[in-house]
């Protein structure tokens, strides 16, 4: 019954591997467990539109962009490459791997495009918010694995850089699991070198796409003020980011994204939905719109910066030798003779993207939209060129003859009161 | 009613076997045809007082025996049984047994007082037998009946037996204070019987946890810690050491109480007792401060280092203001080695009780230490005696964990040299010594995060030059030499990448160890096992460039496991030799497989011996030992990690064995690791694991249901739920109704859980993580199609969620993976959740709490959480 209390000491402690080999084994199990959910809940916040797991549990996310721009060139490009095929099921995570022309052809469907605002939205004032638009180059930024890199909207690489975004540079402090990344939506305004950051589809690795876009400006604002991406450039953050103000589309709102002085060119106002998700391709939730006062170009230029004398569009060349828009149905705006078209049969293929100027005679329209056109054609467009939508072609065709000006923008968020009760007497009308 | 046993009893001993069989088969007869009879006849015979000894004693021994088991099932069957038997009956049995305690045949009444303790355990936590203390308490006689010293000795027992077996709160304060009134009276010093003294004093031992209250009050404290220190100096040596049992356990139990008061005379007997006193007495006055030691760094540890104002637990250093006294007294006792200490596993003596406690000083005191040892160390450690040599030796080993970097990177600079010289001393022991030094200077002074490391590219040839060589010396010293190659490789763990110091000596490291476990004398030693597990580590630390060596590594391996099989086994001593290595060396697979597999680059080097290691695995499980069976799982569950969905060729064949080690009640280490496995293999197959769910899931769930299987693997369980559904998804639905009503019972029950000690508390967390994982898996799994039917669960699950929130003891682990599953909720339901949510309060607080956090992961995960809250509410 003596008590031995002195057992458990053991002299010289000798090595014991297998608690450990247990540990290691039990570790592996938890990570492995850990990773596998995780990588459940990206998917889960992945795209809204056709999420599927691929069938050998590879991470894979199908991004089927919504809107004109995709299926213009699926439809236009004419060229069902495997390649193509391939980053059809691209995901978020691999897409923001991706390189080389993969990468371009990836990152070239990635952003949310504007419409033109030809007429003025119900419930501007209540449901938009409304900003001031650098002028600079549209890109896709994206911070991951130590590293950032701004791409085009072509896909083409602007800057590799390293950046304060999360995961954006090698720091020393900064975890880098591969799954922290964030995706924004930026300007890059030349003159101050500053990307300016119209909105974020990622953070850490979190998808935002499907948030309203009240919560990812919310999110955007909260998150960037986290990091020191919005600090003045350091060796860690080559550019300065920097959140553009946004506005409740008010009096003063409208005022202040029109007219404010601002430290970068202005080129137009942005109108966002507040309840729209971010889709990717052109969307009617996102309308741009602009003057001479607020933009250096308020109708297009030719490549030297200069006002053509006619409106000129791009329309894509169907198999009957239609023209048509790149929107979804095409809308056909005339056709080519036939005769011009067995001369040229080399170059002049289904899908071939050709420039026409839009003569005296003008469009022709239909409920919003144009039925017939007076166009002339004037050669093929370059090979990377995609058909103008309706929309662009509207938007420019009345920038030249009858725009929609501030004072009717200024008008509408006024009236709003009366506006806003009448629409909703509509709608209760309509329900009872 | 009661039979006569006796013969029967007699039989049961007997040398013939024919005659002891029958016997025994008689025994169980009686006991199964009339067990109320059977015990009363037993006790009788413990109680007959003209009955041979030996009859006696067996008669006692079945009783206890038919009270008490250690497997806690057969335990409650026995308690039913007792509870169930008519109260003549056993009130029968126990007037025998408190009869039988004034028996003069002393092994009757030592029988007697533990089967009386073992009836005591049952009785008295239902309020029966309360006459039990009074009546043992009458045995001890008083002011005017003088009772025989032989019952009161035997009476003692008993009260230290039933303080032993029956938990504090089930004795009556008042019971308490007469019991340790009895005892304490037995112990003084004018007690006579030293029989009765020792009684006294071991009854005391077990008395001590019901003496909270008296230890209180300081009257009754000092009483008792004089009759203590008093029976330390009692002539019967027996009762001295028995008295430093006490002193021990009074150190650990009640060290808050203790004072400066009494240390000095504690002081003042045990390094008299270190001294002077025979080694069993010294080495209980040793531990004492040993366990002194244990307390005062626990205590630091609780507190890091802040005990300004309201810690708990005093901290009254007394180590630190013993230590000009107590360093030297445990000097002196490192020259008392033994002769082939070395050689003996398990050894204890003066020395290396004296070392380790200067070990356990050196962690208490710090810095401290390091003045009073040096002098002592450089007097004596080239002394022409090896006993100084090795104590010198072992002294400055003892303290090289505790003081700062600052202190011993100088002296351990100047050390190094010399010591690597000794490994060439004459004796032995000097060398065990110093290379188990060497090993705790890899251990403590060298790795990623020391400063100035003691080893450096100048110096490393030299250091593995000796150790190459030395590894080839006796078996003890060559096994502390894998110690010391141990904490050298693990050094340069952190390194990582391509290369390390360690890589241009691989080859020769590997070739060394490799040639240790072939030696002739490893097989009966430890060294065998130390040189695998050395190998184990330095394969764990390997770099890139030395990938190669360890790919080659793998054939050389297999055939050693191979050669396992074609062992001869002739006995059971055969039979675990092979076992021992068949576990070694699938210890080095597994180590080797989880290295390689690791990295995409060398993995090719697991992948294409996959096939002959799958099944030379699987002829080791046909030999079958639970060791084996573990080990060799643990290698399949790396191996199924590296292959991925190719693992799904050996299922057929390995199913089985996976079957049989969840079917492993008995050795539940082996059940938590193939439910570990099974997660390995849903992980690999994903949905390729479907057609074994039915049978695993039938297998966990018989798991989860039994009361035999020890608890701490039912959270893996519930882990492993999760993994299944996360792997073959909507397929899952069909187990739904029985693991949901698992899972919400299990929930329930932690949520009711009131006891709050560490170790409840510690399950408690890790039940719950398991429930949570398994959640998180099966709405990530119905996520696409099968939402709705988690719909009826969704509000329990909330709700639980809201009861761990609340929980003061939650630890990070389960905050995860509650912030998790609140997230994966609401991203499989949907909007069908949002009415939960907008009822909810505490969802914000929990994700506000988590999103403010420290932990990057755990802030991601919330962060995830509250996006797909707000969009579903938002919706």
């Amino acid at each position: 019954m003596a008590p031995s209390r002195i057992e458990h000491r053991v002299h010289k402690r000798v090595l014991s591997d297998q608690q450990r080999r247990r540990d290691i084994a039990l570790q592996r199990q938890a990570d492995g467990r850990r990773n596998l959910q995780q990588h459940a809940r990206q998917l889960a916040a992945g795209l809204s539109s056709g999420e599927r797991e691929d069938a050998d549990g590879e991470e894979e996310v199908i991004v089927e962009a919504e809107g004109g721009e995709s299926h213009e060139l699926e439809g236009v490009g004419g060229e069902s490459s495997s390649s193509k095929e391939d980053l059809k099921d691209v995901g978020l995570r691999q897409g923001t791997r991706l390189k080389g022309s993969k990468a371009r052809e990836w990152f070239s469907k990635q952003l949310m495009l504007p419409e033109w605002m030809i007429d003025i939205p119900p419930r501007l004032k209540t449901d938009w918010y409304v900003m001031s638009r650098p002028a600079g180059v549209r890109c896709v930024v994206v911070s991951s694995n130590g590293t950032t890199v701004s791409r085009q909207r072509n896909g083409r690489v602007l800057h590799f850089f390293p950046s304060a975004l999360p995961n954006g540079a090698r720091t020393r402090d900064v975890s880098s699991a591969s799954s922290v990344f964030c995706i924004l939506d930026c300007i890059f305004h030349e003159p101050d070198k500053t990307y300016y950051v119209l909105d974020v589809m990622c953070w850490r690795g979190y998808s935002l796409y499907d948030c309203t876009t009240e919560f990812r400006l919310f999110w955007m604002n909260s998150k960037l003020a986290e990091t020191e991406a919005c600090q003045p450039p350091s060796q860690y953050n080559r550019y300065r980011f920097s959140v553009l103000p946004v506005y409740e589309c008010d009096l003063g709102g409208l005022q202040a994204a029109y007219s404010a002085p601002v430290p970068y060119t202005r080129d137009g106002v942005l109108f966002v939905n507040r309840h729209a998700h971010y889709v990717l391709g052109s969307t009617p939730l996102s309308l741009v719109w602009k003057d001479a006062a607020c933009s250096p170009y308020p109708v297009d230029t030719d490549s030297k910066g200069n006002v053509c004398q006619y409106q000129q569009v791009v329309l894509a060349l169907g198999d009957d030798g239609s023209v048509a828009t790149s929107d979804d149905p095409p809308v056909v705006l005339g056709t080519m003779p036939r005769q011009f078209l067995e001369q040229n049969a080399n170059h002049l293929k289904s899908g071939t993207c050709l420039r026409f100027n839009i003569g005296e005679q003008g469009l022709r329209i239909v409920d919003g939209r144009p039925v017939v056109a007076d166009i002339h054609f004037q050669g093929v467009a370059g090979r990377i060129k995609t058909a103008d939508t309706c929309n662009k072609i509207l938007y420019q065709y009345a920038a030249r003859r009858d725009p929609l000006t501030i004072s009717h923008l200024i008008a509408a968020v006024e009236s709003y009161d009366d506006h806003g009760d009448f629409s909703m007497m509509a709608s209760n009308v309509g329900g009872s | 009613m009661a039979l006569e046993v006796t013969q029967i009893l007699l039989n049961a001993q007997s040398p013939d076997g024919a005659v002891r069989k029958l016997a025994e088969e008689n025994l169980k007869q009686f006991q199964e045809q009339n067990l109320a009879a059977f015990l009363i006849s037993l006790s009788h015979e413990l109680a007959n007082n003209d009955k041979p000894p030996e009859s006696r004693k067996l008669a006692g021994l079945i009783l206890k025996n038919s009270l008490d088991a250690k497997e806690a099932p057969r335990k409650a069957e026995l308690v039913q049984r007792w509870i169930a038997l008519e109260p003549a009956v056993k009130s029968q049995i126990k007037s025998a047994l408190l009869t039988t305690l004034s028996s003069l045949a002393a092994d009757a009444r030592h029988t007697s007082a533990q089967v009386i303790a073992k009836v005591a355990a049952i009785e008295l936590p239902l309020n029966e037998w309360q006459e039990l203390v009074g009546t043992l308490l009458g045995n001890m006689g008083g002011p005017n009946v003088e009772q025989p010293t032989h019952l009161k000795q035997a009476t003692l027992e008993t009260l230290g037996y039933v303080c032993e077996e029956v938990s504090a709160d089930v004795l009556a304060q008042e019971q308490v204070n007469s019991i340790l009134t009895a005892v304490v009276q037995g112990m003084n010093a004018t007690e006579t019987s030293n029989d009765l003294r020792l009684a006294a004093t071991r009854a005391l031992y077990n008395a001590l946890d019901f003496a909270q209250t008296n230890f209180e009050n300081n009257m009754e404290r000092d009483y008792i810690m004089r009759v203590v220190c008093e029976a330390t100096l009692s002539p019967d040596s027996r009762i001295r050491q028995a008295a430093f049992e006490c002193l021990v356990s009074i150190s650990s139990t009640y060290y808050d109480k203790l004072s400066v008061h009494y240390m000095q005379d504690i002081f003042t007997i045990t390094s008299k007792a270190v001294k002077e006193d025979e080694e069993s007495v010294a080495l209980q006055a040793i531990e004492f401060w040993s366990s002194i030691c244990d307390e005062e760094i626990e205590i630091q540890d609780e507190y890091s280092g802040d005990f300004s104002g309201d810690s708990e637990v005093p901290y009254f250093r007394f180590i630190k203001q013993a230590l000009p006294a107590l360093v030297p007294m445990l000097l002196e006792t490192l020259t008392k080695q033994e002769e082939d200490q070395d050689q003996e596993e398990g050894a204890w003596n003066l020395a290396m009780a004296g070392g380790t406690c200067l070990g356990l000083v050196a962690r208490t005191v710090g810095d401290d230490i390091v003045p009073l040892v040096m002098p002592y160390v450089q007097e004596n450690v080239s002394k022409p005696e090896w006993r100084y040599r090795e104590a010198a030796t072992y002294a400055f080993g003892s303290i090289l964990e505790g003081p700062s970097l600052e202190q011993l990177t100088p002296l351990v600079n100047v050390a190094l040299n010399f010591m690597l010289n000794a490994m060439k001393d004459e004796n032995t022991h000097v060398k065990d010594t110093t290379a188990w030094t060497l090993g705790r200077i890899f251990e403590f002074l060298h790795g990623p995060n020391v400063d100035n490391p003691v080893i450096t590219q100048a110096n490393l040839p030299l250091i593995l030059g000796v150790l190459l060589e030395s590894i080839k010396d006796v078996p003890n010293v060559a096994e502390k030499v894998c110690g010391a190659i141990y904490f050298l490789a693990q050094g340069y763990e952190e390194a990582g990448g391509t290369s390390s110091p360690l890589s241009p000596f691989f080859q020769g490291i590997v070739q060394a160890l490799l040639a240790t476990t072939v030696r002739e004398d490893a097989a009966d030693s430890r060294l065998r096992a130390s040189a695998y597990e050395t190998l184990n580590e330095v394969v764990r630390c390997s770099t890139e460039d030395t990938a190669p060596i360890v790919m080659q590594l793998v054939p050389v391996i297999m055939q050693k496991l191979n050669a396992t099989l074609e062992m001869q086994i002739l006995s059971s001593d055969d039979r675990e030799k092979q076992s021992e290595l068949q576990a070694l060396l699938c210890g080095v697979l597994q180590v080797i497989i989880q290295k390689l597999g690791a990295s995409e680059s060398t993995k090719y080097g697991i992948v294409q011996y996959a096939d002959q290691m799958m099944s030379l695995f699987l002829r080791v499980f046909a030999c079958r030992s639970a060791t084996v069976h573990e080990e060799a799982m643990l290698a399949i569950g790396a191996l199924a990690y590296a292959t991925g969905a190719e693992f799904g060729k050996y299922m057929q064949e390995f199913y089985r064995y996976l079957e049989m080690g969840l079917q492993n009640f008995e050795e539940y280490q082996v059940c938590a690791v193939t439910v570990g496995v099974v997660g390995d293999i849903c992980r690999a197959l994903d949905d390729k694991v479907l057609p074994f769910c039915d049978s695993i899931m039938t297998q966990l769930l018989k798991d989860l249901s039994s009361n035999q299987l020890h608890r701490s693997v039912k959270p893996p369980i519930f882990s492993c739920f999760g993994d299944i559904a996360l792997a073959i998804g909507e397929h899952f639905e069909k187990y739904l109704i029985y693991s949901m009503p698992m899972l919400q019972g299990a929930a329930e029950l932690s949520a009711m859980q009131t006891v709050r000690d560490d170790e409840m508390i510690d399950y408690n967390n890790q039940l719950r993580s398991g429930i949570f994982e398994a959640y998180s898996g099966i709405f990530q799994g119905f996520k696409n199609s099968k939402a709705e039917l988690m719909v009826p669960y969704a509000g329990h699950i909330l709700h639980f969620i809201e009861n761990v929130y609340q929980d003061k003891d939650r630890d990070d682990v389960v905050t995860k993976a509650a912030i998790g599953v609140m997230g994966d909720l609401a991203d499989t339901m949907g909007t069908n959740a949002a009415v939960l949510f907008q009822r909810s309060v505490f969802y914000k607080d929990f994700l506000d709490e988590c999103t403010s956090s420290d932990d990057q992961q755990l802030k991601e995960t919330a962060e995830w959480a509250q996006v797909t809250i707000n969009r579903i509410i938002a919706a």
